[in-house]
This record gives structure tokens, sequence and C-alpha cells, in this order.
């Protein structure tokens, strides 16, 4: 481009003078200690004591047999399914449902639906602490209105259900998104191809199938990437919420880093689950980006 | 014609107004529940307080010492904006329009901080903080949060200049305007909307940031809004008119802004994730 080449009599450095003081808070504050927590990953740290013990790989070879670990793991991935793959579903069903005629009023909806986006986790958790009361929650009392009095549970103290329902809080934060971001995508979607489609003879699921989803694959992989990562970084909900309970029924890997580290003293193996994560968020979201960009013409 | 059109378009209506009724109805219920009474709480979570009650919202005020953690949050926030954005703005130009040796990589090493799980970074700034004594102190909560800002900034804030008009950069260089003045007098101006985006996205993750302040803040006095209410659900968790309150204090702010500038955070929540 051409405002980037260098103006006469300018430095070679002279972007240099504009970059310094906002890259080097972030080296320090934020790269370095990412940098420091992969360092430690390979000791054994208690925090206090001056010595460390450089354990090599073992911290990482001891996480396949953790019981711990590998239960919070597969919580990430349950909720994979409640803040990813269901909402992204209903942003599709509603999306092709609306189909592609502008809707007066839309702006309302849109701010409306996206709401939950804004709000502090915090915030969320304790409404939703609320609405699952046992006793006076907004769930249970409405279980009981309608005459279902006999589905009422303890939803947060239950081993088997405290999991699907801070989930279930997870899938009405990002459906709003999913479904504004797919209805601003549909509206790009050229009207002709549909017309042709139509005088083709196909149904409306052969047009969603064949014209909607794949014009909205870089809408797709925007929301992939974004509530894939939320799942697998999810912490102060579960803070709120259960702190991990009851046992281990809640526990994300967000909350074990965060337990081990400040709460256990054990700064080596803190480190290493922190790391995993990072490096399961950079792999995942590299591969969603590089199916999108392979089979489309890119973001 | 006008009617069938009308008709048409119900159906879309009900769909939409049902999911949102989803969203609202928890938030219509805690509202109602701050301004309630025990006793009114218990009869129904949807039933209309019978007076406009604030009792709840002095109790989470002052023997709550929301007072504080909400002077905290501003105090925090309103800095960790005002310095990002510049800074993000100096950067995003240097990188959008300077000659930048070693721009190929810098470029993957801001990416990294804006992906990166907070978790991966908080332990060692624990103790980098604790090591300079910065510990219940707001530099603890800035300093890493303006770091976090500015790499999600420079993307962004690049990707304006790197399309801003070029034409408009090369007759200021020719009526003999700087590089500090080209960007102060010809971009900024121009910049609005993007930094506009900027200022509320950086804004909402400051005022909702907890991971951060949860683990450098000690002092009860020194929280802010979003740890103090995490502990008051621990103290209070059966009092539901005052935890209603005091998150409607969290709250309060950032949906005030929210209302006002909502096309800025949906443009941005929506192509900010593109960016990355």
């Amino acid at each position: 481009m051409k405002s980037q080449r260098r103006w006469p009599g300018e430095s070679r450095f002279h972007g240099w003078l504009y970059l310094f003081p906002g890259l080097l808070i972030y080296l320090v504050f934020v790269f370095y200690p990412i940098i420091e927590t992969f360092r430690t990953s390979f000791y054994k740290w208690d925090g206090f004591s001056r010595e460390r013990v450089f354990v090599n790989f073992h911290n990482y070879i001891s996480l396949v047999t953790d019981a711990q670990f590998l239960k919070a793991l597969l919580n990430n991935l349950v909720f994979i399914i409640f803040y990813s793959i269901i909402p992204i579903l209903l942003g599709l069903l509603l999306a092709s449902l609306l189909g592609r005629k502008p809707l007066p009023g839309m702006t309302f909806f849109r701010t409306g639906l996206f709401l939950p986006q804004i709000l502090s986790m915090v915030v969320v958790g304790v409404t939703w602490r609320w609405i699952f009361n046992p006793n006076f929650g907004l769930l249970n009392v409405g279980l009981r209105a309608i005459g279902l009095g006999a589905f009422t549970r303890a939803w947060l103290g239950d081993f088997q259900l405290a999991l699907p329902s801070v989930g279930a809080v997870g899938t009405w934060v990002q459906y709003g998104f999913c479904m504004v971001l797919f209805l601003a995508g549909m509206q790009r979607i050229p009207n002709d191809q549909y017309e042709a489609a139509e005088l083709d003879g196909a149904n409306e699921f052969r047009q969603l199938l064949h014209i909607t989803l794949p014009s909205l694959r870089a809408e797709l992989g925007v929301a992939l990437i974004t509530t894939i990562i939320a799942a697998l970084r999810v912490f102060d909900l579960v803070y709120v919420t259960t702190r991990g309970g009851p046992g281990d029924s809640t526990l994300v890997t967000g909350f074990l880093v965060y337990r081990s580290a400040f709460q256990q003293n054990q700064l080596g193996y803190a480190s290493t689950v922190a790391t995993v994560m990072t490096l399961l968020i950079f792999g995942i979201s590299l591969i969603i980006l590089r199916f999108q960009s392979r089979d489309g013409e890119g973001v | 014609m006008k009617r069938q059109a009308w008709q048409r378009l119900l159906p879309n209506y009900l769909i939409l107004s049902a999911f949102l009724l989803l969203i609202l109805l928890p938030i219509i219920g805690l509202v109602f529940s701050a301004f309630k009474t025990d006793i009114e709480v218990i009869k129904g979570p949807l039933t209309l307080p019978s007076q406009l009650r604030f009792a709840s919202f002095k109790e989470a005020w002052t023997t709550g010492r929301f007072n504080f953690f909400f002077r905290n949050s501003v105090i925090v926030t309103v800095v960790v904006v005002v310095i990002s954005v510049f800074l993000s703005t100096l950067t995003g130009y240097a990188f959008g329009m300077l000659p930048v040796p070693g721009k190929k990589v810098l470029y993957p090493l801001l990416l990294v901080g804006y992906m990166v799980p907070f978790e991966a970074v908080v332990i060692p700034l624990y103790h980098m903080m604790d090591n300079l004594k910065l510990t219940d102190t707001y530099w603890a909560l800035i300093l890493p949060q303006i770091g976090l800002s500015v790499s999600f900034g420079t993307l962004w804030m690049s990707s304006f200049f790197s399309t801003a008009p070029s034409e408009l950069v090369d007759a200021a260089a020719i009526d003999g305007c700087n590089r500090w003045q080209t960007l102060w007098r010809i971009l900024w101006p121009l910049a609005r909307p993007a930094v506009l985006t900027l200022v509320v996205l950086i804004f909402m993750w400051t005022w909702n940031e907890f991971l951060l302040a949860l683990v450098m803040i000690q002092k009860e006095t020194m929280r802010t809004l979003p740890v103090g209410l995490a502990f008051f659900q621990g103290r209070y968790s059966a009092n539901i008119p005052l935890m209603a309150a005091g998150a409607l204090i969290v709250a309060g702010p950032i949906l005030l802004v929210y209302i006002v500038f909502q096309r800025y955070f949906i443009r941005g929540m929506l192509g900010g994730a593109v960016k990355g």
C-alpha cells in the first residue's frame, strides 16, 4: 500500500515509536506471563519455596490418568453441546424460518436477543441461581403451576442434573448471538439464488442445505469459534453457580486451574492444565479457520 | 394487499417473540425481585412487587459495600478504556499505515493475547504483582487489562487504518502534515465509528472482568462489582431481593451504555469475532 511506504527523511523505525508503549505493556503483563506459565508447567512448585523442581514432562504425562482433569475436560466438552451446538442449530432454525425478508422492528428483537452477551457472567449466574432455587425459583414454581410438580428438582444440587443445568444457562447466553449473526448473514445472500432454486423445484429443506448453509459459511465459522472458545473458557458462571459441585460434577478446566493454583498451591500442575487449555483453544480455532478458508474464499 | 403482507409476517413475529421472551423472562423476574419483600418473593417469581421498594438497593449499597465496589469498578474501567483506546490507536496506526520492520512476527504475537484464556496468564501475573507489592491496588487490575485490550485494539484499529483512504494521507503529506498530525487531524475524525466500537467493547470486557479481580484483590473495599457480587452471593444467597438489587447495580451501567450504543456493540461483537 502506498501510504505504508516511508516518507522522505523518515527513519525506517519510525513506526516503532507508535508501537512501543502499547506493545511494552502487552509484552510485560500478558505475553511474558503466558511464557512463564508454559515454563512452570515443567516444574513442581508450591509457590512459596525458593526451589522449583524440574520434572520434565511428568505433569503432562500424569494428566492422562488424572481423574480430576479428565472429568473437567469431559465437562468442557459437554459444555460445547450446550454453548455451541444447540445455539447454532437454534440460530439456523430461526434464520431459515424467518427467511430473508426484512422485518420491520427487527432492531428491537436484535437488541433483546443480544442482551445476555453484554451481561457479566456473575450477574447471569446470580439470576439463574434464583431460577433454579428449589423452593421459590422460577423453574420449579412454573413447573408446579402447569401441573408438572413431579418434575421439580434441586437442579444445581443434583449430581446428574447440575451439569446440564449450568449448560442450559450457556445455551441461554449464546443462542441470541447465533440468531443475530445468522440473520445478518442471510441478508447478504442474493435473492436470485433462491428464485432459481424455486424454479428448479427445490423444496425449503434443499434450499437450506444447498444455498443457505454454504452462503453462511463465514458466519458459521465465527459462531463455532466464539461459542466453542466460550465453552472451553467457562469459569465465572461455574464459580458463581456451583463452584464445580456437587462433588466434581460441574468441574471445568478453568475452575481446576484456579482451585489448584490459588487454593491448593500446586502451581506446576495448574500451569500444565492452563497450558493444555490454551493449546486446545488455539488448535480448535486453527482447525475451524483452516476448514473455512479451504472450501471457500476465506474470511 | 397491506393486510396480506402483515398476515404473512405474523408467524415470524410470533417465533421471534417466543425466543425473545425466553431471554427476557429471567431478567424481568430479577428486576421485579429487587423491589420485593422476602414474603413477596416466596409468593411468586413473576408477580409484580406491591410497591417500588428501594430498601434492598440501599442495603446492598451501604451494608453490602456496593458503594466501594462501584467506585473501584468506575476507576478501573475508565482508566483502562481511555489508555487502551489511545494506545491501540497508536499501535493500530503503526500496523496499518507506517513502515514497521518485524511486523510479520509482531502480528501473531498480539493475536496470541487476544485468544489466550486468562487462566494461562493469571498465575505468574499474581506472583509478579505480589513481588512488586501491587496486589490490592488498582494497578494490578489496570495494567494487565490494558495489555489485553491493546492486543485486540491493535488488530481492530489496524484493520480500520489499512482501509482508510490513502489519498487523504498523501494530501496531508503534501500540505506539510507530519505523521502525528496526519493521525490526529485527518484520520482520527474518520475513525469515530471504529473507535466508538472499540470503546464500548473494552468498557464491557473491563466492567465484567472477574478472574483477575478475584485473584489480585483480597481487601474487601478494593473489590470490583462482579467480584463483590460473587462474595455477596456466598453470604446472602437466601435473600433474593438483596441479591437481585446487587445484580442490578452491577448490570445497570452496562445496560445503559448498551441501550444507547447497541449498534456499536452488535457490530463490534459480530465483526470483532471475525477479526480473531
